[in-house]
């Protein structure tokens, strides 16, 4: 069978029960064997990751081993809430909340965040709402640039291109969130003496796609190998609520509703996890581009965008670097 | 030349921004992509810089991996820009007298 007649979706289909199993067979290791860490905080964000981790881990260290942690902010959706209190009683695990907003406000990340939209939107205001988003990615070129979308408290939306300034701005007081709440489950794992399980998929390891320090920081990864989609299959088998299966990804992070595909994607997610398999298994773009109904062209950029973040991700990912080697 | 002093000033801001003003050789051709020179932050910085300097505006389909992705590719797509924004005058001679520093 040719490899272009085979080259669809379904090359992303796993054995969930097979996976599972060898997935819970190394977070044991890793957590009671390697850490030596008598069990694991999750940060659940009501996210389709971070609940595949908590089943994952629930499964792997028994429910009493496993501790969930509610991290919102002002800015946080109320679904995401209701949705992480979901799991932990789907699973029976403990949790705490933890509002992180005085958090925040302490180190200044809104005020700080604020100044730097008005760099671009002068009537900004603390009473908007906001995020940055990526444009259509069939409007855009190669290369997208972040705008920053408010709305004002009568609804009117306004949209603007980024600065570097602005951009850098945003995104330096925004990783506040990200990095305060990573504080948090370690807060939790110093408690009890667990280990911090990172909820990172394959998409977002690979392409950069968190915050250093924050939440790229974690004692171990476990689905960190698993393309999107095969992260959904995981949740089917694990029968983890409807709710948190059919609810779109989001970040979460802006007071405005934010996609992935705006904030870092550009494609939809099934779509780039495709890419991403076929390249990473040395797939042509021409062999892909049937699969994704676009030119093989348009995959050959896509292909290039993908190693453009790929390399722009070895910063975030590498560990404090040593002068000297004797160590 | 207008093409060359473009080409010269790009070449000036991606060593100086990008290389951190480290020597380096970069050739008019050399794809800022293959050699991980600039990322998605920094094709923000230097859309901002073109458009500051040559008072264009680069719009987002123009983001382009054929108009942005080497000095060369930068330089002649600014001349592109420039012609359209003034197709009577000599480019050159127009932003030597407005004193935008080719």
């Amino acid at each position: 069978m040719s490899k272009k007649a085979t080259f669809s979706a379904d090359i992303l289909r796993l054995d969930p029960a097979v996976e599972t199993d060898r997935i819970v067979a190394s977070i044991r290791d890793i957590v009671f064997n390697q850490l030596k860490r008598r069990g694991a905080v999750v940060g659940v964000s009501g996210g389709i990751d971070s609940t595949v981790v908590a089943f994952l881990c629930a499964r792997a260290l028994g429910k009493d081993r496993v501790h969930a942690l509610f991290t919102p902010e002002d800015e946080s959706s109320p679904d995401s809430l209701q949705l992480g209190r979901a799991v932990t009683e789907a699973l029976g695990i403990q949790s705490t909340l933890e509002d992180i907003s005085p958090i925040l406000s302490g180190a200044r990340c809104y005020e700080r965040r604020d100044a730097s939209i008005r760099l671009v939107i002068e009537e900004y205001n603390a009473t908007y709402k906001c995020k940055i988003a990526l444009p259509d990615p069939l409007e855009g070129g190669d290369y997208s640039l972040f705008s920053v979308v408010v709305q004002s408290p009568e609804g009117q939306t306004k949209r603007v291109r980024l600065t570097p300034a602005a951009y850098l701005g945003i995104v330096a007081a925004t990783n506040f969130k990200q990095r305060s709440r990573k504080m948090m489950e370690y807060y939790y794992a110093d408690l009890l003496q667990y280990a911090v399980a990172g909820t990172p998929n394959r998409l977002e390891y690979d392409q950069g796609f968190f915050v250093k320090n924050g939440d790229g920081s974690a004692d171990f990864k476990p689905i960190a190998h698993l393309y999107k989609s095969q992260v959904y299959q995981l949740a089917s088998y694990l029968n983890v609520p409807e709710e948190i299966r059919l609810r779109p990804p989001t970040t979460d992070t802006y007071s405005l509703d934010q996609s992935q595909e705006e904030f870092y994607f550009t494609l939809p997610l099934e779509k780039m996890d495709l890419c991403l398999y076929a390249k990473n298994n040395g797939v042509s773009a021409a062999e892909l581009a049937p699969s994704l109904e676009m030119s093989a062209e348009k995959v050959e950029r896509i292909y290039r965008m993908i190693e453009m973040k790929r390399k722009a991700a070895r910063y975030l990912h590498a560990p404090p670097l040593l002068s000297d080697s004797s160590l | 030349m207008l093409l060359e002093a473009v080409s010269q000033q790009v070449r000036t801001f991606v060593i100086e921004n990008y290389l951190f003003g480290q020597e380096r050789t970069l050739q008019d051709d050399e794809s800022f992509l293959d050699a991980g020179i600039i990322d998605s932050t920094g094709v923000l910085e230097l859309v901002a810089f073109l458009e500051d300097k040559y008072d264009i505006k680069v719009a987002d389909n123009e983001l382009t991996i054929e108009n942005l992705d080497s000095v060369g590719k930068v330089s002649e797509y600014v001349r592109r820009k420039l012609a359209v924004a003034s197709p009577e005058a000599d480019p050159a001679s127009d932003m030597t007298r407005t004193g935008q520093g080719l």
